[in-house]
């Protein structure tokens, strides 16, 4: 396969960047897109280029590491991450567009790797559960319901790779927090800090410069791990009542 | 995962981003909320207007005799027009709340993601859309509305008191009363139907199993007062109401 590539390039977070085109050549359907880049980045090495720096990790699809808009679908067109995307979606002679994501409070450290940290500050006010460490406990202490643990096993399956920032028009963090506090939440462990920790995340996700939730659902469409839109509003309804709280 | 990427060398850490606030108001789901009551109480206040519109259809003296009781409503407890005039001031609250939060949120939104994609896509539906220039429409339409059919200001022929049959239909006679007053209604549609169901996202409401019976009634309301509205000069205009 040979693919024309249209990828951001900008030197460093202070730099202007730019589109540059890139011919690939000898790409196999079953290499990933990230095999993809690291075709294109060793050539660009033989010929005395600086390679197009990308953020990955793992590449198994857990470590919410990778990024990348392609074709301005966050992950691009499967519902994976970009390291499970594989190049069998695209056709030989497609010109792909390859964007960092994009947010104000995801700057852009270099090409096509963002600043991710906001999500870790986020997680820091109160994404954890306070409880003594060592040995685990005896399973039967504490008895979760089914229903429960369904649900705090489904938000923790947020990998916090930030693609739900990147496709939201108002570069919203909501989807992303509101896994993080549901899954908490909704469990006895989370119990005795459930309201202090929505209101400490939502209040460090506001002054991260995140935009404002305007529920337009790009952000689920986007999500590689499943993360369903209505966990927004089991978000709000912990803020509320946690606000309720406070006050009496 | 957010991994520190490797710039630990060049420059030091991104200056720290702005103090937390547990503030209502200075928080972005305070001024949701806000919005979203604002919004309900609006959306409450349709609904009871377009019932009443639709007494048209029943002739001049069942029309006037409406809008004659709404200025005797809740007597003789209320004084004359005193419950009309705490409608008003509630509804100007609201609107108040709803545009200043629209807008403050909106400027946030933009500041958030101040670059766009070179690729472009459409993302979300037409209705999610246009909620800014569709609230700004509306916003448009209930000034010119009320300056027409409230204080008789714009009205085109003799605007009489008391007499609203017939400046109903004085209004929708002009082509531009008709043509100004079915584009709101159009918007006020679209915006009701993304509207209701973020209220509710909003205000805790929204889950998986219920976000089927709440899109249904968001487009149910959206359509029944759309056409509630547009039946009135529609009516003028076919000779239904003269």
């Amino acid at each position: 396969m040979k693919l024309n590539l249209r990828v951001w390039r900008q030197k460093n977070d202070a730099a202007e960047g730019a589109m540059a085109t890139y011919q690939v050549d000898g790409i196999s359907p079953d290499m990933s897109f990230l095999e993809m880049l690291d075709t294109l980045n060793e050539d660009l090495i033989l010929r005395g280029e600086d390679p197009v720096a990308f953020d990955h990790d793992c590449r198994e699809g857990i470590c919410g590491a990778c990024s990348l808009v392609i074709n301005g679908d966050a992950h691009g067109p499967e519902r994976t991450t970009t390291c499970q995307l594989h190049m069998r979606s695209f056709r030989d002679g497609d010109t792909v567009d390859v964007e960092p994501w994009r947010a104000s409070a995801f700057p852009v450290v270099k090409d096509l790797v963002v600043d991710r940290s906001a999500f870790d500050r986020i997680i820091q006010a109160g994404g954890y559960v306070t409880a003594p460490t060592g040995a685990a406990p005896e399973a039967h202490a504490t008895p979760v319901p089914k229903a429960d643990a369904e649900s705090a096993f489904e938000h923790a399956e947020c990998i916090g790779c930030g693609a739900c920032v990147a496709a939201c028009p108002n570069g919203s963090a909501m989807l992303f927090t509101s896994a993080k506090v549901n899954h908490l939440n909704v469990l006895p462990q989370g119990a005795p800090e459930r309201e202090t920790r929505v209101l400490d995340m939502v209040a460090r996700m506001d002054a991260e410069g995140f935009g404002g939730c305007t529920l337009t659902g790009e952000c689920a469409t986007a999500c590689p791990k499943g993360i369903p839109l209505p966990s927004i509003s089991a978000m709000n309804r912990e803020w509320l009542r946690a606000r309720r709280k406070a006050k009496g | 995962m957010a991994l520190a990427s490797s710039k630990e060398a060049a420059a030091p850490a991104r200056p720290p981003s702005g103090t937390p606030s547990r503030g209502f108001w200075s928080s972005t789901l305070g001024k949701k909320t806000v919005m979203a009551v604002s919004g309900l109480i609006m959306l409450g206040y349709l609904v009871a207007h377009v019932a009443g519109n639709l007494k048209v259809f029943f002739g001049p003296e069942e029309f006037d005799g409406y809008a004659h009781w709404l200025r005797v409503m809740g007597a003789p407890v209320l004084h004359h027009e005193w419950a009309l005039w705490i409608v008003r001031i509630v509804l100007l609250a609201a609107v108040g709340a709803h545009a200043v939060s629209a807008y403050q949120l909106s400027r946030r939104d933009v500041r958030a993601r101040p670059t766009r994609y070179a690729h472009r896509r459409k993302g979300s539906s037409y209705a999610t859309r246009t909620m800014r220039w569709g609230g700004i429409i509306v916003g448009l339409f209930i000034v010119w509305h009320v300056l027409d059919l409230t204080t008789g200001t714009v009205h085109p022929g003799g605007f009489e008191q008391g007499k609203p049959y017939q400046n109903v239909i004085d209004t929708f006679s002009t082509w531009y009363g008709n043509t100004i007053y079915i584009v709101a209604m159009l918007a006020v549609g679209l915006h009701v139907r993304h509207g209701f169901w973020s209220a509710a996202q909003t205000l805790g409401a929204g889950s998986a199993r219920r976000d089927r019976a709440l899109r249904l009634v968001a487009n149910g309301l959206a359509l029944a007062l759309t056409a509630g509205f547009i039946a009135v000069p529609v009516g003028v205009m076919t000779g239904v109401v003269n």
